[in-house]
């Protein structure tokens, strides 16, 4: 049998043999492993984090990672962005009869190794099996719930004017390299999604306590979209430097021959950082010290002018900085 | 920051002009350069900046579009084409809607891709929607010529090449504009050569200037223009480091094999003789138009949409009654708003 059946999903015999051979064996710790109808948690006493997403990548495996990369990626970041120490997920799978039982091994066991890496567990699950055609492949959805310590309070509406913008590396990477697999486009970037988790890089920032003011993922809608959603919520504006954004050469090439903003596009192991002017230096040094923030540069700074997101662009005039408008498709010439 | 002192260097030489003068770029692609770098900001109020014709995927005809939407409307057929249609209204729908309706529309970067699609898909029609003026016309050709060598007879190709010269002619002989100069387009440049636009000088005494896409070359190419005032008119090229006076002579060759010139409908321009590409009887076993009997119906245009005088330098995106309310890149009334080259994208996308 190489194939998900739709008795998997049945809660039968075939569910138990998949419960057991796939998810236990690569999922394996105690509260998981006791099958119980839910996870129960010890956790410490105050405030916890707690998220969800849901993950419909296609295609399922690129340059740099696969679905479930992302599935524990994503939501391990989306806690980290809060300053929550993340701590147990759940993972829902719907699969389409007829899904290949060795991807999905292979996606399981990616999954696994991501989660042991970002130091999470996955204490609870469920498994749909849906007909031929009800579901592209295989969506995930996890959910997770991370530790906040008492003092911390990070949140995109803190943002004040004088803070320094930091990003932790290149922008662009996972978008380009999505796009340039997707829909047979054929040129080739020669590019990695950055797919990480970024968890640790976020609890060594933790030590600059108050003056860390937000942290954002610039997943969907890319780096243009957060910038807005900060300065939005902060009621503030903000002044990026072109000069100062760090692009992979085939990245900007790919934008210009496919007329694309590297500010559109996702990233999914990146973060930008809102912090007190008088330690950007420091938090900077921080970031470079760290695996996943080796690129970090400061990109500019808040200002009040409410709302506005501008560009200090290459040769010096200002411009916008817009959000993209949904789809990005590539031009004709 | 070297960029930036020749910028500014250029800047303070253009302000030394005070004569009003109007220039109208004509390629899509130099309206985005002005937008995105603010150039039109860094400009005296004497030097105004045009857009024209030379967006593709804007002076599509609706007529043009309503056509691909019947092609991809019909049962089993596989429309294959450039991302920046997809979003282009035509008269009730867009090849993104009837994608979200079941069609089987795919986005493909060249034709070539195409091919592959055909080659995949033996059972069943592949339409390769081909647009765009003389930039992308070559390689259609040359993809056309791999199909018959590849005997691909389920790959056809919906021609509605434009091709720009004859354009920029209706658009003086319509005498609305008192252009000064234009700023002429690169990429296009680089396969019909500069020699093609001496009747500009010749016949209609306005002078052009061949430019590139960095600030600097626009910014260089208007200043050129500037000092051309006052002297007879010529064109000259500031983009020598690719277009050549002659062009691509392998690829104007490759069209010349495949298609032949004919009348076509330009948004805002109407019917321009010699001005379009069609697909010659040599190779008419590639054309869609031959092979499907396809009826698009009768085509409407939204009656305040003000793309048709945007696109021949009348009208500036923000006069239009619709821009920025009615009409955003989310919800595009004209296609002007909708590809990435088009004016009033560039202008919505980079307001100040």
């Amino acid at each position: 049998m190489d194939k998900i059946l739709l008795g998997h999903g049945g809660g039968g015999r075939l569910s138990q043999q998949l419960i057991n051979d796939m998810f236990l064996r690569y999922f394996d710790n105690p509260v998981l492993n006791s099958l119980e109808d839910a996870a129960a948690l010890a956790l410490p006493h105050g405030r916890i984090a707690f998220t969800t997403d849901s993950y419909v990548v296609t295609p399922r495996f690129f340059p740099g990672g696969n679905i479930g990369k992302l599935a524990i990626c994503g939501t391990v970041n989306d806690l980290a962005m809060r300053g929550a120490y993340p701590r147990y997920l759940s993972a829902g799978f719907i699969i389409e009869e007829g899904f290949s039982l060795s991807e999905l091994e292979e996606i399981v066991r990616t999954m696994a190794h991501t989660a042991a890496a970002a130091g999470v567990q996955i204490v609870t699950g469920d498994t749909k099996v849906v007909g031929k055609g009800a579901a592209d492949g295989m969506f995930i959805n996890t959910a997770g719930i991370g530790v906040l310590d008492e003092h911390v309070s990070i949140s995109a509406a803190n943002a004040q004017p004088g803070d320094k913008v930091i990003i932790s590396g290149t922008i662009g990477d996972h978008g380009m390299t999505i796009l340039s697999l997707r829909e047979g486009l054929s040129f080739k970037a020669n590019l990695e999604s950055d797919c990480a988790p970024l968890n640790g890089l976020v609890g060594e920032l933790l030590r600059f306590k108050q003056d860390i003011h937000v942290l954002r993922d610039p997943t969907r809608g890319g780096v243009a979209s957060t910038l807005n959603e900060i300065a939005a919520s902060s009621k503030t504006g903000m002044m990026i430097n072109e000069t100062s954004l760090p692009l992979k050469p085939q990245v900007k090439a790919s934008c210009e021959l496919l007329g694309l903003d590297p500010l559109h596009l996702a990233n999914e192991g990146k973060l930008i950082a809102v912090v007190a002017g008088s330690v950007a230096e420091q938090v900077l040094a921080v970031f470079q010290g760290h695996e996943y923030g080796k690129d970090a540069r400061i990109i500019g700074e808040v200002t009040a002018d409410t709302r506005r997101v501008a560009l200090r662009t290459f040769i010096g005039s200002t411009r916008i900085i817009d959000i993209s408008s949904g789809e990005l498709l590539p031009r004709i010439c | 920051m070297e960029e930036a002192k020749i910028v500014q260097g250029l800047i303070k030489e253009i302000k030394k002009c005070t004569l009003p003068l109007a220039f109208m770029e004509v390629c899509g692609t130099h309206t985005m350069t002005i937008s995105r770098y603010g150039l039109r900001n860094m400009l005296p109020a004497n030097i105004r900046l045009l857009s024209g014709p030379g967006c593709p995927v804007c002076v599509t005809a609706t007529r043009e579009i309503d056509t691909g939407i019947a092609f991809a409307r019909t049962p089993g057929l596989i429309l294959t084409t450039f991302g920046d249609m997809l979003r282009v209204p035509g008269s009730h729908s867009s090849l993104l809607r009837e994608r979200a309706g079941g069609s089987d529309v795919r986005v493909v970067y060249s034709i070539l891709e195409a091919l592959q699609i055909a080659k995949e898909n033996p059972n069943r029609p592949v339409i390769f929607y081909s647009v765009g003026f003389e930039t992308t016309a070559p390689s259609a050709a040359f993809g056309i010529m791999e199909a018959k060598k590849a005997n691909l007879q389920n790959f056809s190709v919906l021609c509605i090449h434009k091709t720009l010269p004859n354009a920029l002619r209706a658009l003086l002989d319509s005498g609305e504009l008192g252009l000064n100069g234009f700023i002429l387009p690169g990429h296009v440049s680089a396969i019909i050569g500069a020699d093609v636009y001496d009747f500009l000088a010749e016949e209609y005494g306005i002078s052009g200037v061949v430019a590139g896409f960095e600030p600097r070359d626009v910014l260089g190419a208007i200043l050129m223009l500037i000092r051309r005032q006052g002297s007879a008119a010529k064109i000259e090229n500031e983009y020598r480091r690719v277009v050549k006076a002659k062009g691509n002579p392998a690829a104007l060759a490759a069209m010349q094999q495949v298609f032949e010139p004919c009348d076509s409908e330009w948004r805002g321009l109407g019917v321009i003789p010699g001005s379009g590409l069609r697909i010659n009887a040599r190779w008419q076993d590639f054309d869609a138009l031959r092979r499907f009997a396809v009826e698009p119906g009768e085509s409407v245009e939204h009656k305040a949409c003000a793309c048709g005088d945007i696109l021949r330098g009348v009208k500036l995106p923000a006069e239009c009654a619709l821009f920025g309310a009615l009409c955003t890149p989310e919800n595009p009334v004209g296609p002007c708003m909708v590809s990435s080259e088009g004016s009033c994208a560039a202008y919505y996308r980079y307001r100040e």
